[in-house]
């Protein structure tokens, strides 16, 4: 029995949609500080793309995982002692950004452009305690294809820096935004905007934690 | 235009499994141990694949000739969003037709791979290299001389790196064919020099890849005597098409005899052995 | 029009110039036009490349004399060899593979379509969009680049199949020809369309998930949304470990890093460590490279089809003037084909060398993932069963998916099983398998979508005398080529052979590669009906109206082609389901999803009430 006997009414004076069927406005010029029906978006995407980076890292993790039990040829390196200073770097400039944020919810414009900015000078602190790394590996004789352990601390070191600074170019966008706007209110765009580039550098905090756990603490 | 289409896919199916049922171009005579036990799940899988096929084709001409839009005004289609029965049956009858071949295919695999060879099994290494192979057989006292990729010296023909101050290396031999017995479990070591190459030899109904890094252990038993061909079935470079060798099945006895030879009077017996059998192609 | 009180959704005005019209446009309509001449450019080049392969196949020793002024280096004296032969089959894979089969039903159709179904103005993210085709497109040159450019063998491409095994893949330039520059620009071009393709399922997601309009619940969506979600899904989730796998491998070519490489090599008379060419490598792993590569590539052959399977979908109702049969069942089909598709890909590697327990969890979970391609099938025919078809070509290329579908999909039931790999593996009948399925009846969903949208997105009908010549001698042609594949493998023809004069058991197979070989060159040749057709219908064809099939959804509510904005600033409300045909007591034969004046009861669910 698959049939189905339907209810139709024919011709019942069909309501048309509303023209603001669902809200949405035509936004000419300042683009960025008018309303806008979508902004949810810059969160969503941002969470899909961090499944996607959460791939790559997890691919990677697992060719470092299968890589140490493959050869015989495992050499741990010396964690060099700087990595702890990028560690406290970075778990510091999650929190000023955190900081940042609030203000923005607060509609504190200073202070939100004034943290960034904090935050920016710790990811460039970050960047190059992670550089110092490499230099004291390299005086010790230990480059890219020494042994397994130092290929995959150069390649997971490089490749988190190089999406950090993906999230530097992300506040740095917010940043001059919020610098150059004359905006008194908040637009639900900025506001999600903003949102997406903390979830972003909040994520690249958290994975350099679990890289650093990976690459010094694992086996 | 919806008859043509039905008779068409008619016309497909029943050529397509014309062809197969023709076995006009088969396999060839299987020669090992579990090449019957191979064949049976085979045609038990394609006899399932050949019901469905058919009856899906058959349905779906059925269908494209039965319905097509005659133009007349006001006939409509039956309005239907589908049956949940329906839905659950098919998925239930196609769930447990599918995953039980998929549990019985095992059998074969779990009786070849699961296990170590028998004790007793006649052992070759297996070293393959970029477009040949060599095949190295333990001589005399069945231990397997030490090899080391350093002692390679293509000059002196040492295509395997055999270590000549290994004792147990003395009686060793190398060759470019295969020889095994018939009807005794044979254990392959396998190795490569340089890139991944794959062991195939279609009689047998048996393939493995030699992987550089890795030595992998197989066996199966040959049950037939002849000369067959052996081929590359991994893509392993420019003549990948011509990386060829045969496998002789000798009689127990013809083995034994020949695997205490010294190196260079196992060759050439190998190679009159070789001559004399005709290869096996069907 | 233009002052800020009045309604509408422009999100960025219609641009005038002709580079940010036609170039660099950020409009999904215009991206997923780029999409699909980019495929068809590529397709051109894959269908070439498949044809010299066939004359080099059947005729190993003839001389060509265009080839050999062409290419000095693969075909001396116009003679192919070898080498020439394997970067073909690796060139036509990569090519087909990337830059036709993920970008046309994806990003071609996809972006085209997708917005205009769920009723958005234009994608989440049209920047992002814009900078994905153009990712992908530089990935395109540079895949072209590695032909022309491999150094001193110029005019041979990489060798290494479409899969590039390491080591062979890894070695570099020592390993022979094909290895040395080629090969990196293989591997940059594939990393390059890895970010493209990630970009656009970005922005595929986010645009599914946050702009549908107003009544467009997910249950009321075309199955081709669906479709096209799922497929940004598993593009999201293992492009990511081809990319990192592809860094990895890169830098076991060019930074000395033993990856996949493991010690004591002997290439070419080269013990590793002992010359500059071929520096020092211990411990690496070559399965390792098959486990990131096939972790996405299974993923990927969802990823070729279910855009396919959509259309497929979408088609079939059209013109069988019905409502999809069990549309519920389909999106959980969708569903659990690209989840099971993550579990799968070691059945690719049953004898590579990897546990053989494995194996068996791998094989009966390849197995599993036939019953929701049955279940596809069952449901395609129960949408045909009491329908009123009518047999347009695109309707006639649906069909065709559906039967390819079957006959590709259903040796997977022999190719899923361990046991039978043994003898099955790398022989003939896997290209048989994956060509019929993830192949021909990919191409044949969108060919099915061309002559679908064709006139929503030009405003005319495509030719239908030459589509259905077109279709005819395709379909036939098809079968022609790959089912005599399907027994090559039972003799055991391995793949990838440049010749097959070397091995007696072969010899008897030489009539069916000739036939083959033929329907291959014809099969091909009427190609060029269906390109002359594309450019022909773009000025001649017959003008067609808005709502050019009588369909449903709400890329027909919209004018012909659509505006810049799609629905020219009134959003549409959705009220019904997408394929509300056959309607009882409903004023047409067709109820579109933007009816509200007709009531329909089941909005789209299984109506068995």
């Amino acid at each position: 029995m698959v049939t189905t006997k339907p209810v139709v009414k024919s011709g019942t004076g069909g309501k048309a949609p509303g023209p603001n069927g669902n809200g949405s406005k035509r936004r000419n010029g300042h683009e960025f500080l008018q309303p806008d029906p979508h902004a949810n978006r810059y969160r969503i995407g941002m969470w899909v793309a961090l499944a996607s980076i959460g791939m790559l890292f997890t691919a990677l993790s697992s060719a470092y995982v299968v890589r140490a039990g493959a050869g015989g040829d495992w050499v741990d390196i010396r964690m060099p002692r700087v990595l702890l200073l990028s560690t406290a770097l970075i778990l510091l400039s999650s929190v000023t950004i955190e900081v940042s944020k609030r203000n923005l919810k607060a509609s504190s414009l200073d202070g939100h452009s004034r943290w960034l900015l904090l935050t920016m000078l710790l990811g460039l602190a970050f960047l190059g305690s992670q550089l110092l790394a490499w230099k004291q590996l390299a005086r010790q004789g230990v480059y890219l294809a020494s042994n397994p352990h130092s290929s995959f601390f150069y390649l997971l070191t490089a490749t988190h820096a190089f999406h950090l600074g993906g999230g530097l170019l992300g506040l740095i966008f917010v940043w001059t935004r919020s610098r150059f706007s004359h905006a008194v209110t908040v637009s639900p765009r900025r506001q999600a905007a903003t949102d997406a580039v903390a979830i972003y550098w909040h994520f690249m905090d958290a994975l350099w934690i679990y890289l650093f756990l990976l690459l010094f603490l694992w086996r | 235009m919806g008859r043509v289409l039905a008779v068409i896919i008619w016309i497909i199916t029943a050529l397509s499994v014309l062809l197969f049922v023709s076995k006009k171009w088969w396999f060839p005579a299987a020669i090992s141990e579990h090449g019957p036990a191979l064949d049976r799940q085979f045609f038990i899988t394609i006899l399932v694949v050949g019901i469905a096929f058919t009856l899906a084709q058959v349905g779906l001409g059925w269908m494209v000739w039965k319905y097509r839009d005659t133009g007349k005004s006001g006939d409509r289609g039956i309005y239907t969003h589908g049956s949940n029965r329906l839905e659950v049956l098919w998925t239930v009858i196609t769930a447990v037709v599918f995953i039980t071949l998929g549990i019985m295919g095992q059998s074969v695999w779990a009786q070849l791979r699961l296990n170590d060879a028998p004790a007793g099994a006649y052992s070759v290494e297996v070293v393959a290299q970029q477009f040949a192979w060599n095949f190295h057989y333990p001589g005399k006292d069945n231990v397997f001389g030490h090899t080391d990729p350093k002692l390679i010296d293509d000059s002196s023909l040492n295509f395997i790196g055999l270590d000549p101050g290994d004792p147990n290396a003395k009686d060793d031999s190398v060759t470019a064919a295969l020889v095994v017995p018939v009807n005794r479990p044979v254990e392959l070591r396998l190795r490569s020099k340089d890139v991944i190459h794959s062991f195939w030899v279609p009689p047998l109904r048996f393939k493995q890849d030699l992987v550089p890094g890795m030595e992998i252990k197989v066996h199966f038993t040959p049950t037939k005597v002849g000369k067959y061909e052996l081929a590359c079935a991994e893509l392993c470079g420019q003549q990948h098409y011509k990386m060829k060798s045969y496998m002789l099945v000798l009689p127990d006895e013809e083995l034994n005899a020949l695997r205490v030879l010294p190196q260079e009077q196992f060759q050439t017996q190998l190679a009159q052995l070789l001559a004399k059998y005709p290869t096996v192609i069907d | 029009m233009s002052d800020e009180s009045h309604e509408g959704v422009h999100r960025h005005p219609a641009p005038t110039g002709f580079i940010r019209k036609y170039i660099f446009s950020l409009d999904h309509k215009v991206i997923g036009i780029q999409y699909i001449i980019l495929a068809l450019a590529a397709v051109a080049v894959g269908m070439t490349m498949s044809l010299l392969m066939r004359l080099k196949l059947s005729w190993p020793d003839h001389s060509f004399g265009l080839l050999g002024t062409l290419f000095k280096a693969g075909a001396p004296g116009g003679v192919m060899n070898p080498e020439f032969y394997l970067s073909l089959v690796t060139m036509h894979g990569t090519i087909m593979v990337f830059f036709v089969l993920t970008t046309a039903p994806q990003g071609g159709f996809g972006n085209y379509f997708l917005p205009i179904q769920i009723g958005a103005e234009d994608m989440a993210f049209p920047t992002l969009n814009m900078m994905s085709f153009w990712v992908t497109f530089v990935g395109f040159v540079v895949i072209l680049a590695a032909i022309f450019f491999s150094g001193a063998e110029s005019t041979i491409g990489p060798i290494g199949g479409w899969t590039g095994y390491a080591p062979l893949s890894a070695l570099g330039a020592i390993a022979g020809p094909g290895q040395g520059m080629g090969m990196n620009l293989w591997i940059i071009s594939i990393a390059i369309f890895c970010v493209g393709s990630l970009l656009g399922a970005l922005n595929f997601i986010t645009t599914l998930l946050n702009m549908r309009t107003k009544g467009m619940t997910l249950m009321r969506m075309p199955l081709t949304c669906w479709a096209w979600f799922t497929t940004a899904v598993l593009a999201l989730l293992s492009f990511p470990v081809l990319l990192g796998g592809g860094i990895l491998l890169l830098l076991d070519r060019l930074a000395g890093t033993s990856f996949f490489i493991p010690g004591g090599l002997y290439v070419s008379g080269i013990l590793s460590g002992t010359n500059p060419n071929f520096p020092l490598h211990t411990g690496g792993s070559p399965i390792l490279w098959q486990h990131l590569f096939w972790f996405f590539g299974h993923p990927e052959v969802y990823i070729a089809i279910l855009p396919g399977m959509g259309a497929t979908s979408h088609i079939l109702a059209t013109f069988a003037r019905k409502p999809v049969f069990g549309y519920r069942a389909m999106v959980f089909a969708i569903f659990a084909i690209g989840l099971l598709g993550f579990f799968v890909w070691g059945h690719h590697m049953f004898i590579s060398g990897m546990s053989p327990y494995s194996a068996i969890a791998f094989s009966v979970l390849t197995l599993s993932i036939g019953v929701p391609s049955a279940v596809k099938t069952f449901n395609w025919i129960g949408t045909l069963w009491g329908g009123r078809i009518r047999f347009t070509t695109a309707m006639l290329f649906a069909l065709g998916f559906v039967s390819l579908f079957v006959s590709g999909g259903i040796t997977g039931l022999i190719l899923g099983q361990s046991s039978l790999d043994l003898a099955m593996h790398d022989t003939y009948i896997v290209p048989a398998h994956f060509h019929l399925v993830m192949g021909v009846a990919s191409i044949f969903g969108m060919f099915a979508a061309i002559y679908f949208w064709f006139p929503k997105m030009f405003g005319r009908y495509m030719d239908e005398r030459m589509g259905k010549f077109h279709f005819w001698v395709t379909f036939v042609g098809v079968y022609c080529i790959f089912v005599p594949m399907h027994v090559m493998g039972l003799v055991g023809m391995p793949r990838r052979y440049s010749q097959f004069t070397e091995y007696g058991f072969l010899d008897k197979l030489h009539p069916l590669v000739l036939f083959v070989s033929i329907s291959a060159i014809i099969t091909i040749t009427v190609q060029l009906v269906f390109y002359f057709n594309l450019v022909w219908s773009l000025f001649k064809g017959a003008k067609a109206p808005d709502n050019a099939w009588e369909a449903t959804t709400l890329e027909w509510s919209t004018s012909t082609p659509p505006p810049h904005d799609n629905f020219a600033g009134v959003l549409p409300t959705v009220y019904h389901g997408p394929y509300e045909f056959a309607v009882p007591g409903a004023p047409n034969d067709f109820v579109m999803q933007t009816d509200a004046g007709v009531e329909v009861s089941s909005n789209g669910h299984n109506g068995h009430h």
